[in-house]
């Protein structure tokens, strides 16, 4: 006991002489000179911030539900501890409306405040290191002009020990942080690097799609990186790579698809589920059809990465249609199949184009991790009403109707069939993923049940 | 004086049915800021009309889940005006909705234009057959608006529907495979039609052979996977059966809903308030010009809503109703013929034939849509010999599987115990194997016939309730037992066991107790003068021209087709005169 006390002293004392070390070896970027396009009413300039506002989804972070936008306050866990998203509005006191624009950046861009406190890596400053210049303007001045001021003091953080230093982060920064601006000689084709810009960028995909490090840290925040985007997994739901060629998913899809999939929430093979579906309805879905292309034509650009499944997850069979049109249900799964998901899903697992997603080769299917199918089969799912695409379209939740066993039998069938290949699911995987279940749906199945 | 007093607003539209959401959809399109009132709650295809819960038949058919709270509000019933009328309290003949899709949450999806004929009936019974023909106390007339102003919103509604059908005229030419009587249409159907069961097979083939002319009659459901002009997208229809009192829980049958509702709610220039029961359109001193309305908000606090434009879009007998309540027009009096609202109340009459087939032809009821069948005309508006047969009028005969339910849809041969042992085994040998077809036909105005309010009975918040004056005429039952008549043949051409089947006697009374159909029309209905209609042929109000009133109570008279083809084609034909004309300049777009 005693030596382990001895040992950890001995690591705070060597903790503190890196940190304080790190802030000066630590990098950082040049300091932005104020110009006079950032002046006040630029109503272009405010106009192009709200959209690059919306391309970072901000407010997705520094909102809460059915709160004032960008007033903060969102609780995050992390392994680490709960930290509270910050108040963004132009408020003076509790805001950051006395930011200056170099204080604006160096928050955004390289996670420090005015008076050089470090923030967390939940903020995505790694990967907003490759905004630009010209870009930070115009954010600026969207949240200094264009957004309401709220009054709302920011929460501080409640971190286990010893994450409450924030000073540590200097030497996390050291470590995994690269101040370099965004390479845009990187490809020849200006749409991939326009793609690269906001998917590495403002977008900050690898938040969520690429795994993570001892140190929390993304590893890889460009496409140079073989582990950028290839998959990870986040709240409970498998994350697909989006770019494995050869599929199944996102990387065996054409631009067009990919594209639609941003603006719209659903492709003609699949739909979002989980947290993509706020992402898309807070951000994507305003990309320009111009800059959903790109991103799309930056992912199918790059090459297959370092996670690749050895043997090919899903091959085309017409066995499964077959046997349902012929009224043949080899499994109980096979037959809560026919009498819960055929209507929509379809016997041919195909779904319909753009509607109902199909199960016969869908990635969320197929993850050796089947969480997040389990998920959507207990809790249900609902596509985002986009502009582009308003119906809201709903899969019921069936956690009511369905028990652990039975939901087993059924992900097993649907990871089997039509030419799927995934393995089998049983009841305990299950009953973790209900535990998780959100509030809402487990009310409305004690209503049922009271019913 | 209202507790709340809110700001004014371009729309206010009343009631979230099939007319309050295009004209939300379309006014919005025009810039316009719409505040939606709907006195029912708020709903959506999930959760409200999730699988499997809504495949209930015993809480959604038998108890009502989807219809208007009777207990709150209703209407009255007497016979003729020396009756005192007695509320209708348990729900029976007609089923009125309420929240938001309103009855086009739980309608059947049977999507008809109109007969060109059907919209200038007097002219057409007058010159076809001579004016003798129409009764003395027949009031019908045309409706002001033809069948080619009519036709591209119909085209427009179809669309937005994901409309399955065969067209029978495409600009003048017949087809050879869909109606050949119908209205010449600008094109085809935005998807083919609906898969054809046994039974309709059967049916298309007797009538054939008889000489009939059947056709696929149109569905407001998806035969495929569509996505409408809105941008909303349908999945195609499963044929499970439970259209009728239900909601689709598979994007499939057309509703506000699926159709309209989320593109809407995305516009930052529209607000539903639901549970929102509107009392009165506020008229200034003039009571020439509406200032907006009041309404009871789920608090039970009176809230003004003031606005430029008020459009009602309640269902037919709740727009009458509301005319009525804020003094908007004459009532209508039958002993003098003068004033017009609440004139001309108009119904169906329905008939048909029940077949009982052997054990070897499978009819397998449970495969069924609300709308998709087999139907012909040859004894509609435009084919019958009215002046052969004395009658005014006309019938479609359909054949249409909608559901083999269990409480609800099966088949019991006469003689068959109504429970026990004896019932079970009736039940099970005819339950796949019985089918029956239906005769719609339609209901004539009459004078003694016609709404206003209840002098007795109020309704929850103390207005009175609306009071029909209503009975069955020997005209429309004419034509009713003319047409049960003609179609023995076609029920004897399916070569069943035993057929079941016979016309309502002359001197039938409306019976309330029975569902027959929630095809109640007029009592605001249209025409071309202010001395013969509540509206002009653009649906606004002669009286207040800032006042529009949507929906079957424009109707002069009832049609042997359902009535949501018309009333949605009439509201759009009317939403697109306020768009390219009112707005510009707000008045009256008929010189009285």
């Amino acid at each position: 006991m005693k030596k382990i006390l001895v040992f950890l002293v001995a690591i705070i004392v060597l903790g503190f002489i890196v940190v304080f070390g790190a802030d000066y070896l630590a990098p950082s970027k040049p300091e932005l000179a104020d110009s006079a396009s950032a002046a006040a009413g630029n109503k272009d300039l405010i106009a192009k911030g709200a959209y690059l506002a919306r391309m970072g989804d901000c407010v997705a972070c520094h909102s809460v539900p059915d709160g004032k936008p960008f007033a903060g306050g969102l609780a995050m866990a992390t392994p680490m501890g709960t930290i509270y998203s910050s108040n963004i509005t132009p408020d003076r006191q509790t805001g950051i409306g006395a930011y200056s624009l170099q204080a604006f950046a160096r928050a955004v861009r390289e996670g420090r405040l005015p008076d050089g406190t470090h923030l967390y890596p939940a903020m995505p400053y790694a990967s907003y290191a490759k905004i630009s210049d010209d870009d930070i303007r115009a954010l600026y001045a969207y949240f200094m002009q264009g957004v309401k001021a709220v009054s709302l003091a920011s929460k501080p953080a409640e971190m286990r020990f010893p994450f409450g230093i924030r000073k540590l982060m200097s030497v996390w920064n050291l470590a995994f942080y690269d101040a370099s601006d965004f390479d845009d000689k990187a490809s020849e084709n200006a749409q991939i690097a326009r793609g690269a810009y906001l998917t590495e960028g403002l977008a900050h995909c690898g938040a969520c799609h690429t795994p993570r490090g001892f140190g929390q840290q993304e590893k890889g925040l460009t496409g140079k990186d073989p582990d950028f985007l290839t998959g990870a997994s986040v709240d409970g739901w498998t994350v697909p790579a989006l770019r494995a060629k050869d599929g199944p998913g996102v990387g065996a899809w054409s631009a067009q698809e990919i594209a639609d999939l941003l603006r719209s929430g659903r492709s003609v093979h699949s739909g979002v589920t989980g947290p993509m579906t706020d992402v898309i309805a807070n951000s994507t879905q305003y990309a320009t059809p111009e800059d959903a292309m790109a991103m799309a034509v930056y992912l199918k650009s790059l090459p297959s990465g370092a996670t690749q499944d050895a043997a090919p997850k899903f091959v085309a069979s017409d066995k499964t249609a077959n046997e349902l049109r012929n009224g043949i249900t080899r499994t109980l799964g096979a037959r809560l199949y026919v009498d819960n998901c055929a209507g929509c899903h379809r016997s041919s697992g195909s779904g319909e184009k753009s509607a109902f997603p199909a199960l016969a080769g869908n990635p969320l299917v197929l993850t050796d991790d089947p969480s997040s199918l389990i998920h959507v089969i207990l809790a249900g799912a609902t596509l985002p009403s986009t502009q582009a695409a308003p119906s809201d379209l709903g899969m019921p939740h069936f956690a009511g109707r369905m028990n652990d066993d039975e939901t087993a039998e059924l992900a097993t069938f649907v990871r089997s069939a039509w030419g799927n290949k995934a393995a089998a699911v049983n009841a305990s995987q299950v009953a973790a993923v209900r535990k998780t279940l959100p509030a809402s749906i487990t009310r409305q199945v004690a209503e049922q049940d009271r019913k | 004086m209202a507790d709340i007093k809110k700001k004014k607003v371009d729309v206010v539209v009343v009631g979230l049915g099939w007319t309050g959401a295009l004209t939300a959809m379309e006014l919005t399109s025009a810039g316009l800021n719409v505040v939606a009132l709907e006195r029912g709650g708020d709903r959506d295809t999930k959760p409200d009309f999730s699988y499997p819960r809504i495949a209930d038949e015993l809480e959604y058919a038998l108890r009502y889940r989807l219809f208007q709270d009777f207990s709150k509000e209703t209407c009255t019933l007497r016979y003729s005006p020396s009756e005192t009328a007695l509320p209708y309290r348990a729900y029976g003949a007609f089923l009125p909705g309420d929240g938001v899709g309103g009855a086009g949450s739980h309608w059947n999806g049977m999507l008809y234009r109109s007969l060109p004929e059907e919209l200038n009936l007097r002219s057409y019974v007058t010159e076809k057959f001579g004016a003798s023909l129409i009764p003395e106390d027949m009031t019908i007339q045309d409706y002001g608006v033809t069948y080619e102003e009519l036709e591209p919103f119909y085209d427009k509604f179809e669309a937005i529907c994901g409309t399955s059908g065969t067209a029978g005229v495409i600009k003048g030419k017949i087809t050879g495979k869909g109606n050949p009587f119908e209205g010449s249409r600008s094109g085809d159907y935005p998807l083919p039609p609906l898969k054809d069961n046994v039974a309709q097979q059967l049916f298309a083939k007797a009538a054939s052979e008889v000489g009939y002319h059947p056709y696929p009659a149109p569905a407001a459901h998806t035969s495929q996977v569509y996505t409408n002009p809105y941008g909303m997208q349908m999945g195609p229809c499963t044929y499970c059966g439970y259209c009728e009192r239900f909601g689709c829980y598979n994007y499939s049958k057309a509703s506000p809903n699926v159709c309209v509702m989320p593109a809407l709610r995305l516009r930052k220039n529209f607000e539903l308030r639901a549970h929102s029961h509107v009392t009165k359109v506020n008229l200034d001193d003039t009571k020439k010009n509406a200032t907006g309305v009041t309404y009871i908000d789920a608090q039970g606090r009176t809230v003004e809503q003031p606005a430029d434009l008020v459009v009602l879009c309640a269902y037919q007998l709740h727009n009458v109703r509301l005319l009525m309540l804020s003094g908007i027009g004459e009532q209508y009096d039958p002993a003098t013929g003068k004033g017009t609202v609440g004139k001309n109340y108009a119904y169906q009459v329905g008939a048909g034939y029940t077949l009982f087939y052997d054990s070897n032809t499978h009819i397998n009821p449970f495969v069924g849509t609300g709308a998709a069948g087999q139907a012909f005309d040859d004894l509609n508006t435009n084919q019958l010999d009215m002046g052969k047969l004395g009658a005014i009028g006309g019938s479609v005969v359909r054949l249409n599987l909608t559901g083999g339910r269990p409480i609800e849809q099966m088949h019991l041969p006469p003689g068959a115990p109504k429970w026990g042992a004896g019932w079970k085994k009736a039940i099970k040998d005819n339950y796949l194997t019985s089918v029956s077809f239906g005769i719609s036909t339609s209901s004539m105005a009459y004078r003694n016939c016609y709404l206003d309010l209840d002098p007795t009975y109020k309704d929850a918040h103390g207005l009175p309730l609306l009071r029909m004056t209503f009975n069955l005429n020997d005209n429309d039952l004419k034509v009713a037992q003319d047409a049960v008549k003609q179609t023995r043949k076609v029920a004897q051409a399916m070569n069943a066991k035993q057929i079941v089947g016979a016309a309502k006697p002359l001197g039938s009374k409306f019976d309330l107790r029975p569902y027959q159909s929630t095809h109640n029309t007029g009592g605001a209905i249209m025409g071309e003068r202010p001395d013969n209609s509540v509206v002009n042929k653009y649906l606004q109000s002669w009286d207040v021209p800032n006042v529009f009133v949507m929906g079957a109570c424009a109707f002069p008279q009832n049609r042997a087709y359902n009535p949501t083809g018309p009333l949605a084609a009439l509201t759009l034909w009317s939403l697109h005169h306020i768009t390219t004309q009112y707005l510009k300049n707000p008045g009256a777009l008929v010189q009285a």
